[in-house]
């Protein structure tokens, strides 16, 4: 098994739920489902407040291509439509989802219904999975990866998916691979989750296309670069995709979705989410999309006196939560709290150039420089130190000494070069 | 809950290195060698070496306060790194180097060398280095006496001069090994500084590549200008301050390079003066002024090391 370069090993803090059983949350009065839960230009509202709705309804799109749409969580009554999502009113009598297997007869045909079930990357890069496994003219796949590696701290929906839906997971890489025209599959699980491996292991016996490897526990072993680079030696060219070297990654999440969209009928209207970190007790949650984060909180028996910041997916690249009745959406795979003691903020010192920063980089960049150039405005400098191959896992903010929120100037130095281009 | 939560950049959790952490493991690294010099050249050695770190770290104190406006900024000496300075200052002095002498050292380096550039980070040449500069040019004669170590037990005795290996005296390769030769004080006992250098590269808080390129070089040179001789690469490598050059000086993570091949050529650019100077120059010692010649050259080493990025072609 060939090694990504850098890395780094966080305390992983996945007991806390490793061992908790996937749970039901009962649907919430109202759910706010957002417009924009993929990578790629939000949908349209197809709805006006006042509409009744179904559970399973479509009620967003685009023809945009990079896209997928928004189907209804719940039933009920639309109160809302504003530019950002659309609320509704649940009517919990008839909320529970009842579907039927459905038909295609042709790779078009069942990329169209993981379409239509309005299915994303679920891992948290929310990359429309429809678009990821149309190959484009002249190119083939050969080789689905299935990413179980889970490798930010604290999550462990993947996990949980793999121990309790292993058959449906297996399903769903079955048709993910016949969607893209992969001949075989490879599952790369970290190995601090033996269980899952072995219980696969012992699923994909009957299935002689897909196998399953156990993959080193290094932060960040779940980047799909750093994935394809352990399981097959490969490295995707910059600026490229996993499609140039005949790949396509998808998440365990997503592949589980892609199963009960297609074999039972049931869109994307919840996911399981990690609750954990400053809460009473800490949970695998099946929630519905656009439930309130609050009251997803509120279920899992409230944060912690002391709890100071709430992060919607990991800590390594997950983002703040400012308003805690913002909405759950398809990316969020965690929903973590902490205290003032953990995530002390620090004041940023002076660089050392004690490189620990690049000796910690998967991308192989210089962030040091990276930082820096940003900082003083040297966009072009930042550019053609391949700034945008930068994945912002944090590996280099983690590492530093001097406290520098690198991956926050990284950011900076990237919007500013795009709005400039846009110009 | 608080009322408030906060919102901030990713990540959210962060390692537990601080520059403070990896200043006093620099300390602790340094443990060792100290303890020889107090072993070789007692008292002297001990109250060069709390001269020498009190005076760094109140000249860095007092300047900080009086830049910043407020005591309360003398405070920055927690950070650690002034008291790496002065007690690197102590290392690099003759036994007999007086007191004064020792503080003029610390002050050079404190506010010429480092506070100047705008403190800590952003100083081009090492402090340390800089100062040792500085007064051997001012003081020759001091800097060039050397003394005997003392006997096992006798250390308040008064020490007697001596030479050191590079100056001509005659030692055995193990007694340079345990350090028993004149000497700077923390230069002479190689397997003391070979333990602090090994506790730092465990630690991750130096890379290999440079005192690997560094002595690697010089041994090389060393061999191949001697008409292949294993006794002058071992007697080179062994003699003078080449050694705590190579593991405490040139690794400090200021004044070397960033990228992993930058470091290697650091070194190899560090042994192949050093041994130049050695051999063919009129001193009789170059690791000071190589490590700052090189110094000088860290940012363009840098920019002509870029890695290719993960995923480059290769060969583009």
């Amino acid at each position: 098994m060939k090694k990504f370069p850098g890395g780094i090993h966080p305390k992983y803090n996945k007991e806390l739920t490793a061992e908790k059983p996937i749970i039901d949350m009962p649907l919430a009065k109202k759910v706010r489902l957002l417009l924009s839960q993929h990578l790629g230009p939000p949908c349209n509202p197809l709805v006006a407040p006042g509409d009744k709705v179904t559970i399973g309804q479509k009620i967003a799109d685009t023809d945009a291509f990079v896209a997928a749409p928004i189907i209804a969580s719940v039933s009920g009554e639309v109160t809302a439509v504003d530019a950002l999502g659309i609320d509704i009113a649940c009517d919990s009598s008839n909320s529970e989802f009842k579907g039927q297997k459905q038909d295609y007869s042709s790779p078009e045909q069942l990329r169209q219904l993981i379409r239509d079930a309005g299915i994303v990357g679920m891992g948290g890069a929310t990359f429309p999975t429809q678009v990821k496994l149309t190959p484009p003219e002249g190119k083939s796949i050969n080789t689905l990866i299935v990413n179980g590696a889970e490798c930010e701290p604290f999550l462990t929906t993947d996990h949980r998916l793999m121990l309790e839906q292993g058959e449906d997971l297996i399903q769903g890489v079955l048709l993910l691979m016949e969607a893209c025209g992969a001949k075989d599959a490879i599952i790369g699980i970290e190995a601090n989750k033996p269980d899952a491996i072995a219980h696969l292991t012992d699923i994909v016996q009957a299935h002689s296309t897909i196998s399953v490897a156990s993959v080193p526990v290094r932060y960040p072993q779940g980047g799909e670069r750093q994935l394809i680079k352990t399981l097959t030696g490969k490295e995707v060219p910059v600026g490229g995709l996993p499609l140039d070297l005949g790949f396509v990654v998808s998440n365990v999440a997503t592949a589980v979705a892609v199963h009960q969209a297609v074999n039972l009928g049931r869109p994307l209207i919840d996911r399981v989410v990690t609750v954990s970190g400053a809460v009473a007790q800490p949970n695998n949650v099946r929630v519905r999309l656009g439930t309130p984060i609050a009251e997803l909180i509120d279920f899992c028996g409230g944060l912690d006196p002391d709890a100071i910041k709430v992060i919607n997916g990991g800590p390594m690249m997950g983002k703040t939560v400012a308003d805690l009745d913002s909405p759950i959406t398809k990316g969020t795979s965690g929903i973590l709290a902490f205290t003032e003691r953990e995530v002390r903020e620090y004041e940023e010192r002076t660089c050392i150039s004690c490189a620990s920063c690049v000796d910690s980089c998967p991308q192989k960049l210089l962030p040091n420089y990276l930082a820096r150039y940003s900082k003083k405005g040297k966009l072009d400098l930042a550019e053609q130190y391949h700034l945008f191959n930068c994945i912002e896992c944090g590996c280099c903010s983690y590492v530093c000494p001097s406290r520098i929120p690198i991956v926050k100037y990284i950011q900076t130095a990237k919007n500013r070069i795009q709005r400039r281009r846009r110009k | 809950m608080s009322d408030k939560l906060l919102t901030g950049p990713s990540p959210h959790i962060l390692g537990g290195k601080s520059v403070s952490s990896i200043m006093w493991d620099v300390v602790i690294a340094l443990i060792p060698v100290s303890l020889v010099s107090i072993y070789y050249y007692g008292l002297n050695a001990l109250t060069i070496i709390v001269v020498s770190i009190v005076s760094a770290m109140l000249v860095e104190g007092l300047f900080m306060a009086i830049r910043h406006k407020g005591m309360k900024h003398a405070l920055g000496i927690r950070d650690g790194s002034a008291a790496v300075t002065g007690l690197l200052i102590a290392l690099i002095m003759p036994p007999t180097a007086p007191l004064w002498l020792v503080v003029i050292a610390n002050a050079v380096a404190i506010l010429l060398a480092k506070q100047a550039y705008g403190g800590i980070g952003n100083n081009i040449f090492n402090p340390a280095l800089v100062a040792r500069a500085f007064v051997f040019m001012a003081w020759p004669s001091i800097m060039t006496t050397w003394s005997n170590p003392l006997n096992f037990g006798t250390w308040f005795a008064d020490l007697t001069s001596g030479a050191t290996p590079l100056g001509g005296a005659e030692h055995s390769l193990l007694e340079m090994f345990l350090g028993n030769i004149g000497g700077c004080l923390g230069e002479t006992s190689a397997l003391a500084i070979i333990v602090g250098g090994l506790y730092l590269l465990l630690k991750g808080h130096i890379d290999w590549r440079i005192p690997v390129g560094y002595l690697g070089t010089a041994a090389v040179f060393s061999f191949l200008s001697s008409q292949f001789s294993m006794q002058d690469v071992a007697f080179n490598l062994l003699a003078g301050g080449m050694l705590f050059g190579a593991v405490f000086m040139a690794t400090d993570m200021v004044t070397s390079p960033t990228t992993k091949k930058g470091r290697l050529i650091f070194g190899i650019g560090l042994g192949l003066i050093t041994m130049f100077v050695r051999k063919y120059a009129s001193a009789p010692e170059g690791v000071t002024y190589a490590i700052l010649f090189m110094n000088a050259l860290v940012p363009l080493i840098d920019r002509y090391t870029v890695p290719k990025t993960f995923g480059e072609v290769k060969g583009s």
